[in-house]
Order: structure tokens, then C-alpha cells, then sequence
């Protein structure tokens, strides 16, 4: 759908960690970098339920082809905000927001815009695996297409090639027809990956994607989100730290003390975690409180 | 935090006035057109209007939201209004009752119709002759009747099935369940073959009011059996931790506990027989004159008013039919509303 | 004298002995439960007695003939009758059908409208409306139906007999419009769609929530998350919930036989002003019937009541088992 898919496959320089916005931008411009899009913005995002104020004024920009990790104490507005950026919010009786989402630099918010497109653009993957009980593991990998009506001429092939993005597809060949449910809660979450690559996002949300996986579901997620990262921007929201430190090129901290959920402090992972400029985070990422 | 937020909640995903003044200019586009077809086809009436008007708004949406988003969202709108057309259909035949039991029932409504019988008067004579009078005391008998004896066997049953819970739980909720299926005219023969002939030998408002009975426990005791597992348990363990025993707990916490919920059950019970015609028909004889007895003589009541002036078939008659719709809605509603409150005032507890 | 052996104790038997007010209460409570099962029961039996006559003389052909006829000679006495229900059960399905066939398509889209598009105060507005159509008693409809519905409907079964008349079911020879199963089966139609969308709206309501995001985070729009979450997860408690409905078009009694023409043929044409329904039939000859006659009422009651008792049983059956299974 973008040119994402169309250009050749040239694999990012994974080896140098970026570490800044600046470098990946950088890295972005070299010449052969696949092009996958020029990232994800908010501006001065605020999230409501009712009179409730949930999230005050968060500001981060998502570099293309990095991950991103949400940490912080439940209640502080995390799963809020990834979902005022697929505009999921709105679907809360009494929902508002107020700020700017761009994704390639137009809002997704803007008058006009079809919500649906902006949900094929920006995929999500949620805490309990939610695979479509009524499909086969075939259908499921591809109803998204179904479900927003797109046509794809060699489905197998896509088939094939998002189960084995997910880490699946050794797994589940011999037996795509066999209903979704028939797989352990790890397979089923990364049926639900592979789900979500189908329709080519190129960003992908994850709202504690391993909260109810078992130590070894966890890693094998954790190995594939490594490497989608390669081809999209990814943003985690999670309370594992460890998970944090190991998968996540940048990592935000929310807090709420009693308001609003806040972004206390953006940096890359290993500065969150060995040199945070905030004695709120440091409190937090050893371990003192939350 | 010390810096100050001045934002303000927008709900970006609300209809635009652009979006607003295109959804308008499709309806009126459509109205336009419905009106236009119905002038120039063969097709007339109010029901045209409507099918062509519906048809034309949700093939425009349809085509102006392809154009905009494609296929798929063309689908969504056409469903769109697909499923709004199915709600108002849902409830136009309401409103056209309750316009027209109004509009022709008034004109029969008059201050003699609450202190008159028919004792002296037929269907088809003078609207100022007679009144409905026996019909009404007829209907309350009636009713009161059956709320006494079918309030203990419902209120029972649904205990049965949250308190006692035994081995025949899973049969008699099923049974209860098709009990409340069983045809009204069902019930009238039971009662006319079990009491009425071998028995009593004469039509008297009871036999009506144990038909009634029959139709009415089933509702009281779903609902009820609702209401009681609402009840949190831990009430009941409360009760019985402090030593009460089973028939003192249920007695003291749970069904006071529970008493606005079943007492909407029972209105409720009482709205689905008030109107019940076919058993009365067969079974209270329909008398003319206010009988304050229920266990000997015929028994007027509402359904058997309307029906009776309804075959009567003159104008007259009608009206009073109509008259007598007017009221037996009036007290439907009066009690549905009743329910309505006591339950919603239970909710926001 | 202590031996070193440990005994391993048996688990003992807790016994609870209630007190005689709980044995008072659970024995009272119990014989309530009970009623439902003995009203049936007794239902059952007294219809079976007094119709035992008739049905033993009948037999099979109680069901299959179409002849309800008396003759008696002039002190009262039956010479002979015949009594056959076969084109009342004809009507009567026939009729609720219809009914269902209108009802159904009507019920889920508002089912539909109410849980995923109607704002909240406009859903609750509709709720409201739709319970109370379901208190309103049968012969306001009835009434209602023959007077003010019937020149709507007569129109529009010209229209189906003009252009779809090549079908069977919309043929007809003589042109009566009026009073026709497909008056009732509308009439019925209106009846049970409180019925048929409460049942509709409950099950949608239960379809899980995890999966309905699902299904619009990978860009569905709202029909097509429908079409695959809501759909699927209801199939089964709709066709419950259109049973239910046709069980209670079945039994109806006053509305029907208020708006039809009730005939003792087999009419299979629903357009025709001709038709038959058990339950009216047993209001229509009531009024007159001797005390012989009364006994083929009774039979024919006994049918209805059957015939009602398992489509409701079917229809409870699918509505709890979709309830209880959550897909």
C-alpha cells in the first residue's frame, strides 16, 4: 500500500544503535535504506474520559524503525495514549482528546480524515490474545483484509510471509486450517501479530503484548519484535523493565501523582536505565516504588 | 505539576459542519426524490413515500461515501441506514397505536363512563348511555385475584431456583420458561376443562382470574429469579456466618434486599395479563353490571368491553371500543411506567 | 501402654442437620418450585381427558382432515361429525411464518442499530419504546390491525400479487385481499418483534469486546466488524430468539382471529382472503358448541398446546446454549 513494500529488501544497519532521533533520521536519508516512511508525531496530547482528565500534554516523536517502550506505574495513562494514536480513544462513551497526531506529518485527527485508513496505517496488538474464534488460522492471519475489503493477488504468499515475520510459521503450517482457538496463549498472541502484519502497517502498537504469557511465549515475542523493528516503527507499552531494556531502542516513563498521567522523561533505553536525569524515574526503574 | 495546562477537551471525531450540511442536503435530496417518483409512478400512499425515501438516502450515502472512501465504506453507509430504517419501522406501529387509540378513543372518554354499567344500555346505543364502570371494577377484581395467587407460587419458584437451588433447578427453570409460551387460550380450556365443568358449573370471575394466574407466574418468577441473583452472595454468607439460618437470612437480607426489583415484577406480571382476552372470553361469562363477586355470576372486564362493542360493529360501538382501549392502555402504561421507575431507581442505587 | 503405631484417621462425614424452620422452609419452597412442573403436567392431562373421545375417534385425521362438521337430529342427539384440524395447523404455521419471515430481518437490524449505532439516550428512549410494546395486550392490535393497518396492507398485497403473482405462494384466482394470512401474519409480524429484538439485542450485547477492537484496529468499519465479530458470536441466539417469536405467533388468539377470515380448507395462497389458526378456531366455535363439540375444542387445544410447548422448548434450549458458550 506504501511504498514500503514495493521498494527492494535492504536490511537497516541494525548493528549501530541510534541514538538519537537526529541519527535515525540520518540513517533514514542513507542511500538504499528502505524507506518506511518518515515516523510518527505527537503534539501536546491530552486524553479525557468524561470529566476525568487521564493524560496531560505528551509530546514524543516515534523515529522510523525504532521501538519505543511505555513504562510506568498502572493508571498513568500508557494504554490511553497509544490509543489516541490509532483513535481508539473514541470509542470510550464520553471520550476527548486535544492535540496532534501525525503520521507522516498529517494529523490523523483532521477533519475528513477516514478513520479506517488511519487504523490500517497504524496497527495494534493487545494485552489478551484476541484471535477471531468463527476463522481458521489461514482467515485469521487475513481478516484484516478482509474486513477493510482489500484486494491482494498471491494471499498465500503474504500468508505465508506474516506468520513467519510473527515467528509462527514453522509452528502452524501443517495445520492452517485448524481454528485460532486450538493454539497456547503464545501462538495465539503472535497469530494476532501476524494479523496485524497483513495489512502492511507501518506502525505497530503494542498494549502489554506478554502480560498473560508465560516466561517463554515472552522471549519468542520479544525475538519478533526485534525484528519487525527492522521494517516498522514500534511502540510497547509494557510494565516488564527487563522487557524495557531488551527490546526497546527509546524508552518514555509516565507517572501520575494523583492528576493527569505525565511523561516524566523520553531517553534512550540504556540512559533510562543507567543515568535518568529524573529522581522520579530512577526511583522507579530501581525498583523503589510502583 | 507546576506547569500550567490550558487545553481543551475537543472531540475531533464528532460529525463536522461540513459532514452535517452533506448528511442534510442527502436528506432532503432523497426527500425530494421520493416525492418526485411518487408523483410520476404508478406507486401511491404513505408507505411509498417511505420505502422510496429510505431507498434513495441510503443509495446516495452509499454512492457519495464510494466516492469519498470507496467500496467498503459504501457498504457501511448503505447497512447504515439498512439498520436505522430497521429500528423505526420497530417503532412506528407504537406511535400509530398510540395516535390512534387516542384520536378515536377521546371522543367516547366521558366523566359517565367511570360511574356507569352497561346494565341498562347495549354497545350500539348513544354514547351517554352507559359506561364501563363494571368493566373496570371488573378488570381490578380480576387482577387482584390473580396477583394473590400467583405472587406466593412465583415468588416461591424463582427461590426455588436461587436459594435452594436443588437437583431440579435446571428442569423446572426450562419449564417455567415454557410455561410462559403457553397460548392464552390454552390456559382459558385448562381452567374450563379442570374446574369450570367438573366443579363450579358456571362462568364467575375467579375461574377468569386462575387463567390469568396461569399466564402470570411464569413472568414473575423469570423476572424475580433475575432480581434474586442480583443479590450478592456474599449478603447471604453474611447472614449465615452471623447464624441465621436459611429461612431467617432469606427472610431478613434477601428479599428485602431485593423488594424494589420484585415488585417491578409483579407490575410487570400484572401489565402482561390486564389485557388478556381469550381466556376471559371463554371463562367469565362478561356481564353487564358491576358484580362485586367474584365467586358467582358473570364478571365484566375491560378485554370483554372492547370486544363485545367491537362485534357490535356500529359506530357507536366502535367508538366505545376504542373508549375502552383508551382506558386498558392508560392502565397499562400507568403500571409499565411504575415498573419502569421502581427498576431504574434500583439501577442508580 | 502406648504403641508406637500411627493410626491414619478416615476422613470424617460432616453431616449438617438443618433446623426445623430451614426443613420447613426448604419444603415449602421446594413444593412452589414444583408448581410449574404439576401446572404443565395437569395441562397436559385435563386437555388429554376431555379430549380422549374425539381424539380416539378421529385419530390420525384429527391432524389431516379439514372437515369440522356436526350433524344432529331434532331431539340434539349426534348422528355424525367429523372434526379435522388440518387447515387450522396449515393457517396457523402458515401465519406465523410470515410473521417470523417479516419480523426477523426487521428485529436484528434494530437489535443491531440499538447496541452499536444509536447514541445512549436515544438507546434507551428505543428500549423503552420496545418493552412497552411488548405489554401492550393483544386485542389493541388486533383492533388496531383490522382498522387501521388492514387498507395499508391490502394495498400492498395487490402490489405483490401484480408483479410476484408468478409465484405460487402470491397466486390467487379470486381477488379478496382482505382478511388474508398475510394480514395476519403482519399483524403477528408487529407482535413479535419486541420479542424477537430484545432476545436479539441481549445476545449482541454479549459479543466480546476484545474482539470487536480486534477487528477495529486492523481498519474494519463498522459493518464489516459485524459481519465478523457480532455475527458469528449471535447466529445461533437470533434463530432462538425467531423461535421464541414463532412459538408466541402460534398461540395468538384475539389479534388473529380479529383480522381473519378463517376458513375450513387448506389455503396455502397468503394472499387469499382465507385462512385458519387453531387458537381462533377455538374462540369462533366456543360461543355456540355443544357439549360435544366442546370436547374437539379441547382436543384441538391439546395440539396447540404441544406444538407451542416444543417450539418453545427448542427456541429456550438455543437461547441458553449460545448464552451459556459466550462465542
Amino acid at each position: 500500500m506504501t511504498t514500503a513494500h514495493e521498494s527492494e529488501t535492504v536490511k537497516m544497519q541494525t548493528t549501530v544503535k541510534p541514538n538519537s532521533l537526529a541519527d535515525v533520521a540520518q540513517a533514514m536519508r542513507a542511500p538504499g535504506t528502505r524507506a518506511i516512511g518518515t515516523g510518527l508525531e505527537t503534539r501536546g496530547i491530552h486524553a479525557w474520559f468524561g470529566k476525568h482528565h487521564a493524560l496531560s500534554n505528551i509530546s514524543l516523536d516515534f523515529a522510523a524503525g525504532t521501538v519505543t517502550a511505555l513504562i510506568g506505574p498502572s493508571g498513568c495513562g500508557k494504554s490511553t495514549f497509544i490509543r489516541t494514536i490509532n483513535r481508539m480513544h473514541e470509542f470510550i462513551p464520553g471520550a476527548a482528546m486535544a492535540g496532534e497526531v501525525l503520521l507522516d506529518g498529517k494529523d490523523v485527527y483532521a477533519p475528513g480524515t477516514d478513520v479506517t485508513k488511519i487504523r490500517l496505517q497504524i496497527g495494534m496488538v493487545f494485552q489478551k490474545p484476541n484471535p477471531f474464534p468463527s476463522m481458521t488460522i489461514g482467515e485469521n492471519v487475513l481478516s484484516g483484509l478482509k474486513l477493510a475489503q482489500l484486494k491482494v493477488e498471491n494471499k498465500d504468499e503474504l500468508m505465508q510471509e506474516c506468520l513467519e515475520r510473527a515467528g509462527l510459521w514453522s509452528e502452524v503450517k501443517d495445520r492452517l486450517g485448524a481454528h485460532g482457538g486450538s493454539l497456547s496463549g503464545g501462538q495465539q498472541q503472535r497469530l494476532c501479530i501476524a494479523r496485524a502484519l497483513a495489512v502492511q502497517p507501518q506502525v505497530l502498537l503494542m498494549d502489554e503484548p506478554c502480560s498473560a504469557l508465560d516466561p517463554g511465549s515472552t522471549l519468542r515475542i520479544e525475538d519478533t519484535i526485534r525484528h519487525l523493528s527492522e521494517t516498522m516503527t514500534i511502540i510497547i507499552v509494557t510494565h516488564n523493565m527487563q522487557q524495557a531494556a531488551r527490546v526497546s531502542d527509546y524508552t518514555a516513563f509516565f507517572l501520575s501523582e494523583g492528576g493527569p498521567g505525565q511523561m516524566i522523561e523520553v531517553a534512550p533505553t540504556s540512559d533510562i536505565f543507567s543515568r535518568p536525569q529524573d529522581e522520579r524515574t530512577e526511583n522507579y526503574v530501581t525498583g523503589r516504588f510502583g | 505539576m507546576s506547569s500550567v495546562v490550558t487545553a481543551i477537551p475537543t472531540k475531533p471525531w464528532k460529525a463536522s459542519k461540513r459532514e452535517r450540511a452533506i448528511d442534510l442536503s442527502v436528506f432532503i435530496t432523497a426527500l425530494v426524490t421520493s416525492y418526485v417518483f411518487v408523483g410520476i409512478s404508478a406507486m401511491k400512499g404513505k408507505l411509498a413515500y417511505f420505502a422510496i425515501f429510505f431507498l434513495a438516502y441510503a443509495l446516495f450515502t452509499s454512492i457519495f461515501k464510494a466516492r469519498q472512501r470507496g467500496s467498503a465504506a459504501a457498504k457501511d453507509a448503505f447497512i447504515n441506514s439498512l439498520v436505522a430504517i430497521g429500528a423505526i419501522v420497530t417503532v412506528i406501529p407504537v406511535f400509530s397505536i398510540l395516535v390512534t387509540v387516542l384520536h378515536k378513543g377521546l371522543p367516547g372518554i366521558s366523566f359517565g363512563l367511570f360511574t356507569h354499567d352497561m346494565a341498562l344500555a347495549t354497545p350500539t346505543d348513544p354514547l351517554n348511555n352507559g359506561g364501563l364502570l363494571h368493566a373496570i371494577t371488573g378488570t381490578l377484581t380480576l387482577v387482584c385475584i390473580a396477583l394473590v395467587l400467583s405472587v406466593p407460587i412465583a415468588i416461591l419458584t424463582a427461590l426455588y431456583l436461587t436459594e435452594i437451588k436443588g437437583r431440579l433447578s435446571g428442569p423446572i427453570r426450562f419449564l417455567v420458561q415454557a410455561m410462559s409460551g403457553v397460548p392464552s387460550i390454552v390456559a382459558g380450556l385448562f381452567i374450563l376443562s379442570a374446574i369450570l365443568y367438573p366443579i363450579t358449573k358456571a362462568y364467575s370471575g375467579l375461574m377468569g382470574a386462575l387463567a390469568l394466574t396461569i399466564l402470570m407466574i411464569p413472568t414473575i418468577a423469570r423476572t424475580s429469579e433475575e432480581v434474586l441473583n442480583l443479590i450478592p452472595n456474599e449478603l447471604r454468607e453474611a447472614g449465615t456466618a452471623l447464624g441465621g439460618t436459611q429461612w431467617r437470612t432469606v427472610a431478613m437480607i434477601v428479599l428485602p434486599a431485593a423488594k424494589s426489583g420484585l415488585i417491578t415484577a409483579i407490575i410487570l406480571g400484572v401489565a402482561r395479563i390486564a389485557g388478556e382476552t381469550a381466556p376471559i372470553l371463554l371463562l367469565t361469562g362478561g356481564g353487564d353490571r358491576v358484580n362485586p363477586n367474584a365467586f358467582n355470576g358473570p364478571m365484566g372486564s375491560l378485554p370483554y368491553y372492547i370486544w363485545k362493542s367491537f362485534n357490535a360493529g356500529s359506530p357507536e360501538a366502535i367508538t366505545r371500543a376504542w373508549a375502552g382501549l383508551l382506558v386498558l392502555i392508560g392502565l397499562v402504561l400507568i403500571l409499565f411506567t411504575f415498573a419502569r421507575l421502581l427498576g431504574s431507581r434500583k439501577a442508580s442505587k | 501402654m502406648s504403641t508406637q503405631e500411627i493410626q491414619i484417621p478416615l476422613p470424617r462425614e460432616i453431616t449438617t442437620e438443618p433446623r426445623r424452620s430451614d426443613k420447613v422452609f426448604r419444603g415449602v419452597v421446594t413444593i412452589g418450585g414444583l408448581s410449574s412442573l404439576v401446572l404443565l403436567g395437569l395441562i397436559a392431562l385435563f386437555l388429554g381427558y376431555r379430549g380422549f373421545e374425539i381424539l380416539r375417534q378421529e385419530g390420525i385425521g384429527f391432524i389431516t382432515h379439514s372437515d369440522w362438521s356436526i350433524a344432529t337430529d331434532d331431539a340434539g342427539n349426534v348422528i355424525d361429525s367429523h372434526f379435522g384440524l388440518a387447515a387450522m395447523l396449515v393457517g396457523t404455521i402458515l401465519c406465523s411464518l410470515i410473521a417470523v419471515v417479516i419480523a426477523l430481518p426487521i428485529s436484528v437490524f434494530s437489535a443491531l442499530f440499538l447496541n452499536f449505532y444509536a447514541p445512549g439516550w436515544l438507546k434507551k428512549f428505543l428500549i423503552t419504546i420496545i418493552d412497552m410494546m411488548a405489554a401492550f395486550p393483544s386485542i389493541l392490535f388486533g383492533i388496531w390491525g383490522f382498522l387501521v393497518l388492514m387498507p395499508s396492507i391490502e394495498y400492498w398485497a395487490k402490489l405483490l400479487h401484480r408483479y410476484l403473482g408468478f409465484i405460487p405462494i402470491f397466486d390467487m384466482q379470486v381477488p379478496v385481499f382482505t382478511r388474508s394470512p398475510f394480514v395476519a401474519g403482519v399483524v403477528l409480524a408487529i407482535m413479535i418483534i419486541p420479542i424477537i429484538t430484545s432476545v436479539s439485542r441481549e445476545i449482541f450485547s454479549q459479543a466480546p469486546l476484545d474482539r470487536i477492537q480486534a477487528a477495529y484496529a486492523l481498519g474494519a468499519t463498522r459493518w464489516a466488524m459485524i459481519k465478523a465479530v457480532v455475527i458469528p458470536h449471535g447466529r445461533s441466539g437470533v434463530i432462538g430468539g425467531a423461535m421464541l417469536g414463532l412459538g408466541r405467533a402460534m398461540g395468538e388468539t384475539v389479534a388473529v382471529f380479529t383480522v381473519l377470515n378463517i376458513v375450513f380448507q387448506i389455503n396455502w395462497q397468503m394472499l387469499l382472503g382465507a385462512g385458519g389458526n387453531v387458537a381462533s378456531l377455538i374462540i369462533l366455535k366456543f360461543g355456540d358448541a355443544s357439549p360435544y363439540e366442546i370436547k374437539a375444542l379441547m382436543a384441538a387445544g391439546l395440539v396447540l398446546f404441544l406444538l407451542t410447548l416444543v417450539v418453545n422448548g427448542f427456541a429456550n434450549l438455543i437461547v441458553k446454549t449460545t448464552g451459556k458458550s459466550g462465542r
